[in-house]
């Protein structure tokens, strides 16, 4: 017998936060992204949790898309910084005011 | 209510999960804290295989298997490529924050919304529908990968193909922002230090 589902919610949640706060307070554009998959994992977490807690392996199969769409999202966002850098020279979002004109 | 929730857990589960929740947790926090964006990954592995050790220890061995794979072995060498390739795998001052606000306003932030969260998940008693859509997840013939390839195969089978052209997509694109405004690939006859013709100068415009 594993362990109540509470505790692996409640380490989700805190992870989620962890990179939410990451994702608010670092400038580089990398770790920001790093910061996202974090807490993609949170979120992953938590359905492998409910999966098991309600014996449905609906939970586990949206994981297995959530990791596509991870690795698409890291693609194209790490396309996107690299396109950016060749032009501006930087990887800090404060230097990223192109939009504002 | 905390020995009502350490009730039937063998210690060998408890022990495997408090483990693996501080490696996750002070992975998570490396993330955050590290200067240096090559250790925030690094840091990153550690909280991915932390993670993965809490997906066996749900019994979703192909999923631990597939995050050991794809995002310790993809994504993070996709992040450590992109940051050896710009050379921004320098130091980072932390001390010097240029919004006064913004650090004490995203702690006061998150703080609410983790509260928010804990008090949904503690407090809440979730009505949560029919059970086993998509069949179930425990003591079935094969394991979690045979339940898991019937219910992609089968319930999600249309999510799953587009999930195919998803990715298509995502590979075109980045194909596309990869190129060089001039039109070849980052062939080798072009200079990569030299802006296309119609970019600003990027010296002058970054220089404070």
């Amino acid at each position: 017998m594993s362990l109540s589902g509470v505790w692996y919610l409640g380490l989700a949640a805190v992870v989620f936060s962890i990179g939410a706060l990451g994702l608010l307070v670092r400038r580089n554009v990398l770790v920001m992204f790093m910061c996202v998959e974090l807490m993609l994992n949170a979120a992953n977490l938590t359905f492998v949790t409910f999966s098991r807690m309600l014996n449905d392996i609906g939970g586990q199969a949206l994981v297995f898309f959530t990791l596509v769409v991870a690795a698409a999202e890291v693609v194209v966002g790490l396309g996107i910084v690299v396109a950016i850098f060749r032009r501006r020279r930087t990887a800090t979002a404060d230097d990223f005011h192109i939009m504002r004109g | 209510m905390l020995t009502s929730l350490l009730a039937a857990t063998t210690t060998v589960d408890a022990l495997t999960f408090a483990i693996a929740a501080a490696v996750v947790l002070s992975g998570s926090v490396g993330v955050v804290v590290a200067r240096n964006p090559v250790h925030s990954a690094l840091m990153l592995v550690m909280t991915l295989f932390g993670v993965a050790v809490l997906f066996v220890e749900q019994q979703a061995n192909f999923l631990a298997a597939v995050q050991v794979i794809v995002y310790a072995g993809a994504i993070v060498v996709l992040f450590l490529f992109v940051i050896m390739f710009l050379g921004v795998d320098r130091e980072e001052s932390l001390e010097k924050e240029p919004l006064r606000a913004q650090r004490p306003l995203a702690a006061g932030l998150i703080v609410l919304g983790l509260a928010g969260l804990l008090l949904m998940g503690f407090g809440a008693h979730w009505s949560v529908g029919a059970k086993s859509v998509a069949g179930p997840s425990r003591n079935q013939a094969g394991g979690d990968v045979a339940a898991l390839g019937k219910s992609v195969f089968t319930t999600y089978l249309f999510a799953f193909e587009i999930t195919s052209a998803l990715l298509v997509i995502a590979v075109v694109g980045a194909v596309v922002l990869a190129r060089r405004p001039g039109g070849v690939l980052g062939g080798a006859d072009s200079d990569p230090d030299e802006p296309a013709d119609d970019a600003p100068s990027p010296t002058e415009e970054v220089s404070p």
